[in-house]
């Protein structure tokens, strides 16, 4: 403070004080994050690029030969199956999310907190437990096929268990309630104005729903979709437990070429696949959410 | 002369408040006409009453078709009415543009192509937007979006257009501009607007015809010049432009109060407690000797405003002073003694006791 | 009145397919019969069998030790990391990226993790789960913190420091009191999520060190036992209370 120009000096105080709180406060969890999570995610495009140790590991010569192994026909029908049943797992949960959350914004303010709730309570539970359930509900002897056969509707139990539409179901179980969320906060959202504005205008009911409430929560059904897919395709317990490992997904590929195959490069390349994939997918959302509300100008 | 919308012995309640207390109006086919009232009076839940977003309790709410025959329009969903509402929000479809906003009410009734685009073209125009059709809201200044809305409500050449609140998300100098453009089109189109506002000058200067609101109670519908000049109740008089309320027991055509009769005009017989009220312009300021005083004062405020001065006049035994509103600069100055006189057709004597402001009696002394 | 008519059938179908699969694991855990599928009456046998494993058991200390340091370490850069990045950056790119690691897939996070330990060449133990855990952990505490901030008012902060109050003084007395129950929401989610994350542990520990996650894992992937099922109804006990604790706390749908 003895610079004859005090206020400029002041001023340049209080930036670096700001410039101090910054660092004591955001820099040892951005530090973290990016020690414990960029820096990670970066050694795996680096190991990418390099050959394949004998133990794991790598060893420092470069080589593009694990992005061409990924088109191999027996990786591409692993890519092909993945998508498949992630697909159908986000087409089920959005079919099942979206009406959910649009009839809990109907409900009263109180049981609106209840339903959401009991919508994120089974999210926080254990994971292998939710899993679990699945493996003793659909067992030949479990209480589905006891149900069925009780009721005379099959004969003989059904071989449920060990299918890909089991592992559909896990996933379904797993992720559900990350559609749920999002559709419902981006509801919240939709402007009740907007409805009764198409409805004065001479759309029934369903008509405003379609081209009012459906289209501006689009971005938001679009986040769960992406919940729900993108983890689908890297989760490897719910094809191994329910799929009885005779559905293989891109979780599984990339867990086997980590711990058993021990081909970290070509594991790299997989994984990298699913991020890129997920950034790729919320870049999309950002750009159909601008278009959406019109906030980005349009060349007219 | 038959009306147009037949708003009969309308309640509606929110568990115990009464939105609506046995509204009736009769609204008149190319009026302008405004639901004038301070803000849960009731108005903006009549409006939704009428465009179908609220279900009154009891009452009806008839529109009279282009052949004459009345339709009922309470068992009616909201798409089936013919009638439009502009929404305070302006509600646009933030995800199409001005066009198909304009377009959706067309739409939804089946039209051809050509005859929409058609239409969309002739409003478009009609509200000085026919460049910015291919904008979406978002891009649309506020004056802009609020012609959108109301192009969206004409294009459907409804015979009733509701309007809530249409100028009150805009600032002041497009306000003014948007009440002569809104008058303009309404005389253009030849639509029957109703419009609900807080706004009383708004009112005054757009509608023919003003139904004061409070409480859920209509307290009186007359043109504006009769609303201000003669006010049905207190809570008109109060609520309808300024001057001074004094209170008193009415005898026979004057008011004793101040230990004195006040002559006034009473447009109804009134007894008992009673109120005289006193527009500034109609009140003028004598010298403290003049003969024809009715009241003595000091003044104790004078406000220029150009063209015109208010000057506040305290009365002993009165709470709030006498405003007075005089021509050209202030003639008189703070702390001088002057008399108060007015022509007894100019001073209306209203009953106290009408159950709005006798309630509050903070608010009448 | 909220009409709801067809719209109970998601809610009634949504509800029954979350929770269904619940009741039954609660139901079999009482069962007394050696195949976890069909009743034979009420039993706590398999409750007593799983206190005597000692694997589980095992995995158990093993998965607090895990929790509650990946807890504490989590809470505290967490919640530095939140006020940093709501009231001293005001950054969305910087928030987004705070928060990536809640999003980022886990299995990419595990193995990025497993190949930089590798590289750095530490032995893989409870530490380096822990250390895991943190990164995720941090990211959930610090997206209740910035809901929170996002509802407090900044300018009670900004008083304090118009009068003369350091950043650290206003910190400790303005700042922390008024986010302590989003804190201590933000610590109890990390604990529930620690204890029971798998794909991670699994990649960065130790095979000496099995967390309880991997416990049940290698349980399950072997086939069915009956304590798997006592354990399960225990399991779901404690992340219930957890969650609805903290939900209780602050309100937790804010922030997922």
């Amino acid at each position: 403070m003895t610079s004859p120009d005090g206020r400029t000096s002041g001023r340049g105080a209080s930036r670096r004080r700001a410039l101090s709180a910054r660092a004591v406060f955001a820099g040892p969890g951005l530090l973290y994050a990016t020690l414990f999570m960029t820096l990670p995610l970066l050694l795996i495009l680096v190991y990418s690029f390099f050959t394949r140790g004998r133990f794991g590991g790598v060893v420092w010569e470069f080589t593009l030969d694990n992005y061409g192994r990924a088109f191999e026909p027996v990786y591409v029908k692993v890519f092909g199956t993945s998508i498949a049943i992630a697909a159908a797992t986000t087409v089920l949960a959005l079919l099942l999310g979206y009406p959910t959350a649009y009839a809990i914004t109907r409900l009263s303010p109180r049981w609106r907190t209840v339903a959401l709730i009991l919508v994120v309570l089974p999210f926080w539970t254990n994971f292998l437990i939710r899993t679990y359930a699945w493996i003793i509900l659909l067992n030949s002897e479990g209480p589905v096929n006891t149900a069925l056969v009780d009721l005379g509707i099959i004969g003989a139990p059904l071989g449920l268990l060990y299918t890909p539409g089991a592992v559909i179901v896990g996933l379904l179980y797993a992720y559900l309630p990350l559609v749920v969320l999002p559709v419902y906060a981006s509801l919240e959202r939709v402007d009740r104005q907007l409805v009764e504005a198409a409805s004065n205008l001479g759309a029934s009911r369903t008509r405003a729903f379609f081209d009012v409430t459906l289209p501006l929560t689009l971005p938001g059904a679009m986040i769960g979709a992406i919940f729900v897919f993108v983890p689908s395709l890297g989760n490897f317990v719910v094809p191994e437990l329910l799929g009885g490992g005779k559905t293989v997904m891109v979780g599984n590929l990339i867990r086997d070429q980590f711990l058993e195959a021990r081909d970290w490069p070509f594991g790299s390349v997989i994984a990298l696949f699913v991020v890129a994939l997920l950034v790729v997918l919320f870049a999309l959302q950002a750009y159909i959410s601008r278009r959406i509300n019109g906030r980005q100008v349009s060349r007219a | 002369m038959t009306s147009l919308l037949r708003i009969d012995h309308v309640s509606k309640a929110y568990g115990s408040t009464q939105a609506l207390d046995d509204v009736s109006i009769d609204i008149r086919p190319n009026e302008f006409f405004a639901l004038l009232g301070p803000s849960g009076c009731g108005k903006t839940t009549l409006l939704r009453s009428i465009a179908g977003f609220e279900d009154p309790d009891a009452g009806s709410i008839t529109v009279t078709d282009a052949s004459g025959g009345q339709t009922d329009l309470l068992v009616l969903p909201p798409n089936r009415r013919p009638v439009n509402l502009m929404f305070q929000s302006y509600a646009l479809f933030p995800h199409m543009n001005v066009r198909r906003n304009v377009a959706y009410g067309l739409e939804r009734e089946g039209l051809s192509k050509d005859e929409i685009a058609a239409r969309v073209d002739e409003v478009l125009a009609t509200v000085g937007l026919a460049d910015r059709a291919k904008a979406r809201p978002a891009q649309l200044s506020g004056g802009q979006r609020q012609r959108v809305a109301l192009a969206r409500a004409i294009v459907k050449r409804p015979r009733l257009l509701l309007l809530d609140e249409p100028l009150s998300a805009l600032d002041r100098k497009v306000r003014a501009e948007m009440q002569l453009e809104l008058k303009r089109l309404q005389h253009e189109v030849g639509i029957t607007f109703v419009v609900v506002t807080h706004d009383q000058e708004e009112a005054m200067s757009m509608a023919d015809r003003i139904a004061v609101m409070h409480h859920g109670r209509v307290q009186q519908i007359d043109d504006p010049v009769t609303l201000y000049s003669r006010p049905a109740n207190v809570f008109v008089a109060d609520f309808i432009g300024s001057g001074t309320l004094i209170p008193g027991i009415a005898e026979g055509a004057g008011l004793s109060a101040l230990g004195r009769v006040l002559p006034c005009h009473a447009p109804a017989p009134v007894a008992g407690p009673a109120v005289v009220m006193l527009r500034p312009e109609s009140t003028h300021l004598t010298s403290i000797d003049d003969a024809s005083r009715l009241l003595d004062g000091t003044v104790v405020e004078t406000h220029f405003y150009g063209g015109s001065t208010i000057t506040s006049v305290r009365v002993s035994g009165l709470q709030p002073p006498v405003v007075v509103r005089t021509a050209g600069a202030p003639r008189h100055s703070v702390g001088e003694q002057v008399g108060i006189s007015w022509a007894p057709a100019d001073a209306v004597l209203l009953a106290a006791d009408d159950g709005t402001l006798a309630a509050d009696p903070g608010a009448a002394v | 009145m909220p009409r709801v008519g067809w719209l109970r059938v998601p809610l009634i179908v949504t509800y029954a397919f979350l929770y269904l699969p619940i009741a039954v694991l609660v139901v079999m855990s009482f069962n007394a019969s050696k195949t976890p599928f069909t009743w034979t009456g009420f039993s706590t046998r398999w409750y007593g069998e799983l206190f005597s494993n000692e694997l589980i058991r095992e995995g158990f200390v093993n998965t607090m030790i895990v929790a509650i340091g990946a807890t504490v370490l989590a809470t505290i850069l967490g919640t530095l990391l939140a006020i940093g990045v709501a009231r001293y950056f005001r950054s969305s790119i910087v928030e987004a990226y705070s928060l990536a690691p809640a999003i980022i897939p886990d299995l990419a996070l595990a193995i990025g993790l497993l190949a930089l330990f590798g590289l750095l060449g530490v032995t893989l133990s409870l530490v380096s789960v822990l250390l895991s855990h943190v990164v995720f952990g941090m990211a959930f505490v610090a997206a209740v913190v910035i809901a929170r901030l996002g509802q407090t008012d900044a300018s009670l902060e900004e008083a304090s420091r118009d009068l003369g109050a350091g950043a650290v003084t206003t910190f400790a007395r303005i700042t922390l009191p008024s986010l302590a129950p989003a804190i201590v929401a933000g610590a109890l989610l990390v604990f529930t999520l620690s204890l029971d994350e798998f794909v991670v542990a699994y990649f960065t520990d130790g095979p000496n060190t099995p967390t309880l996650p991997i416990v049940i894992y290698s349980m399950v992937r072997f086939g069915v036992t009956p304590e798997i099922n006592a354990l399960a109804a225990l399991l779901l006990l404690v992340s219930f209370t957890i969650v609805l604790s903290a939900q209780r706390i602050t309100r937790l749908t804010d922030a997922v």
